[in-house]
């Protein structure tokens, strides 16, 4: 029996495609750390090009706007095709006023009512899924939730604007409003409920938003706690409510404090849904919790159009200082789950954008 | 919770809360699927009465016609963010997992996980923003494709590197010390041990941030524009529809017809995203129940 060397051993056969993946493989373990390397510097680059340009975007509008942009209630375009003004250098549309106050307050009611609403449930659903239902169920149930973090937010947006708000401005606001007594806090949830395109809509948008994020995490801090100190609590003779409260909230409670700073900081940025159910009234606080407002994100893109035909570009610096604010609102609320979540477990991140 | 079953105490007030407590988690998980179930519903019932298969294949004439330049437009969106933020992203996930460690074997990397952790709960308006007046405007690259893909690539890298990273992190340790037993480079090893085992945790990042990617509007309204066109091959000056921006402006529009489109563009929207995060699910359950197998 004859034997052709050339298919026994092929190191022999040096063909050039050889030679070169013998390169590669000899320095494959550079080409790794160099392209992971600069692969990495990339998000660090992006999130300082993106600072920068708004910063220097915005500066403008800092000058002549100054402090009262933040407590300032006024929202007005100015003269777009006539007269100039002059202030502090920058020249701006006669009459042009910018107070981001609304959108400030509007911002942070938002999300306040989204966290009061999300939390809580968000904490039930996560028992229910790791306690009360069998596996079998509670894995698709569970995973049901996780989806609810994907659907887009436009259409989490038509929905709240075509079938939620309709429905709770005739079936379920009336009801509240007329038999809330006349007492603080209880009383904004009287008066007129308009049509439900408002605040109290926008939260109850935002908050089934933001529950999947805390949820789904909440779910698989509850499966990390270990069951011997549940089961001796039980053996004490605790309810599982008492067990819930004093053995297993408390075993991953900075890990839910992360997880809920992560959902209002979505909360915080949204702009598509707040922007479809809101109402979009800018310069204006609702007057109760059904009132129509707006969002430093919705305001920006509801008004990026009409801003880019201001001739002297103050009012898209204008747009730039808005979105600056709500950019160090957003990484300084980031930066605190970070705080809270890093002298926790590690955290597996939910499905969706957290 | 466990093997043992809790009776109701006999005394009334803890009673009550036990009773109460109950309550409330089926409370809450009906106050969770229960929207969830009614907005999709909802909007597939309002879609479905008048879809028509032709949209799939007509092109738009803004508030009526078909969406087909939207979907080729969100599918060249969805490959491009592939490409752009998938190569990022998980070159990013495998430094931070394999290289960024100090020689004390703790991790470091400290400035690019807070970068990624800062951009991933970034406005995402305000992206948008960035890209309509440094790219669109300041570089005068108009609507086009090139600024849309940066901005939508900027939103999922972090999402990508973070779920190689934990993919990668999973692999267990014995793998690696096996391949180094064999005289593998490392190089070699995390080609052909490491990242091969870890590639469905990988691939359901990917899929996940396609979602994300295609389900966008706020970072695409100001930097995609939008066309009646089918998506050309230059990738400047030139904009690009996409399904996002028909669910957007149409719904409220006057004529019926725009929103038949709104509502059509929907439920391709959610038929979409649920086939990408179905996929990506039973990856993950393929997955875990080999790994229990090989236990």
């Amino acid at each position: 029996m004859t034997i052709n060397p050339a298919t026994v051993d092929p190191i022999r056969r040096d063909s050039s495609s050889r030679r070169i993946g013998h390169f590669v493989r000899r320095h494959e373990e550079g080409v790794w750390r160099v392209g992971g390397r600069t692969a990495s510097l990339l998000p660090v680059a992006a999130l300082l090009f993106v600072v920068i340009v708004l910063a220097v975007k915005a500066w403008p509008a800092v000058k002549v706007n100054g402090f009262g942009f933040l407590t300032s209630t006024s929202w007005l375009p100015g003269n777009t095709y006539g007269g100039v003004e002059h202030v502090h250098g920058v020249m701006i549309p006669a009459g042009a006023r910018y107070g981001a106050w609304p959108l400030i307050a509007g911002t942070l009611q938002t999300s306040a009512i989204a966290l009061i609403i999300a939390l809580p449930i968000s904490i039930g659903t996560a028992f229910a899924l790791t306690e009360r239902l069998p596996k079998w169920i509670a894995q698709p149930v569970g995973f049901f939730v996780e989806i609810l973090a994907g659907i887009p937010s436009v259409l989490i947006g038509l929905w709240g604007v075509l079938v939620l708000g309709p429905f709770l401005a005739h079936d379920v606001y009336p009801i509240v409003a007329n038999h809330v007594p006349n007492v603080p806090v209880l009383r904004y949830f009287a008066g007129s409920v308009g049509y439900g395109e408002g605040l109290l809509t926008s939260g109850l948008v935002l908050g089934l938003m933001i529950v999947p994020i805390i949820a789904s995490t909440t779910r698989d801090l509850f499966l990390q706690v270990p069951p011997l100190p549940k089961e001796g609590a039980e053996a004490l003779g605790m309810t599982d409510a008492e067990v819930a409260r004093r053995v297993t909230i408390p075993w991953v409670r900075s890990g839910i404090i992360g997880a809920t700073v992560l959902g209002l900081g979505r909360a915080l940025g949204e702009t598509i849904a707040v922007a479809m159910v809101s109402g979009s009234v800018l310069g204006a606080i609702a007057p109760n919790v059904y009132g129509t407002m707006t969002t430093i994100a919705a305001t920006i893109v509801s008004q990026l159009d009409s801003a880019a035909t201001d001739g002297t570009g103050f009012a898209i610096a204008t747009l730039a200082e808005a979105g600056l604010l709500l950019a160090i609102i957003s990484i300084a609320v980031n930066l605190l789950a970070r705080f809270i979540v890093r002298r926790s477990s590690r955290m597996s991140a939910p499905v969706g954008r957290a | 919770m466990s093997v043992v079953t809790v009776g109701y105490p006999k005394t009334g007030w803890r009673r009550a809360k036990a009773i109460s407590f109950r309550l409330f988690t089926w409370g809450s998980l009906l106050f969770v699927v229960g929207p969830a179930l009614w907005l999709i519903i909802g909007v597939v019932a309002r879609a479905l009465p008048n879809w028509r298969w032709n949209v799939l294949t007509t092109l738009s004439q803004g508030t009526s016609g078909g969406l087909e330049n939207a979907i080729v437009g969100t599918a060249v969106l969805m490959l491009g963010v592939l490409a752009i933020a998938g190569t990022v992203g998980v070159l990013t996930g495998i430094h931070l997992s394999e290289f960024a460690i100090s020689r004390t074997g703790r991790a470091s990397g400290g400035t690019m996980r807070v970068a990624i952790d800062v951009l991933s709960g970034f406005p995402s308006i305000v992206l948008g923003y960035v890209g309509y007046i440094a790219l669109c405007v300041g570089l005068h690259w108009g609507f086009s494709l090139l600024p849309a893909l940066l901005i939508l690539s900027m939103m999922v890298v972090p999402y990508i590197a973070k779920s190689t990273e934990s993919a990668l992190r999973q692999v267990p340790t014995s793998y690696r010390e096996g391949a180094d037993a064999l005289g593998m480079s490392t190089g070699y090893a995390l080609r052909k041990v490491v990242v091969k085992s870890a590639l469905p945790g990988i691939v359901t990042g990917l899929l996940i941030a396609l979602s994300i990617a295609g389900g966008e509007t706020a970072p695409l309204l100001y930097t995609a524009g939008v066309t009646n066109n089918l998506p050309t091959w230059s990738i400047l000056h030139h904009p690009i529809a996409y399904l996002t921006y028909y669910v957007w402006t149409d719904w409220n529009q006057p004529t019926a017809e725009a929103h038949i489109v709104s509502f059509d563009a929907s439920l391709i929207l959610i038929v979409m995203v649920l086939v990408l995060l179905v996929v990506a699910r039973v990856i993950v359950a393929r997955t875990q129940r080999h790994a229990e197998g090989a236990r």
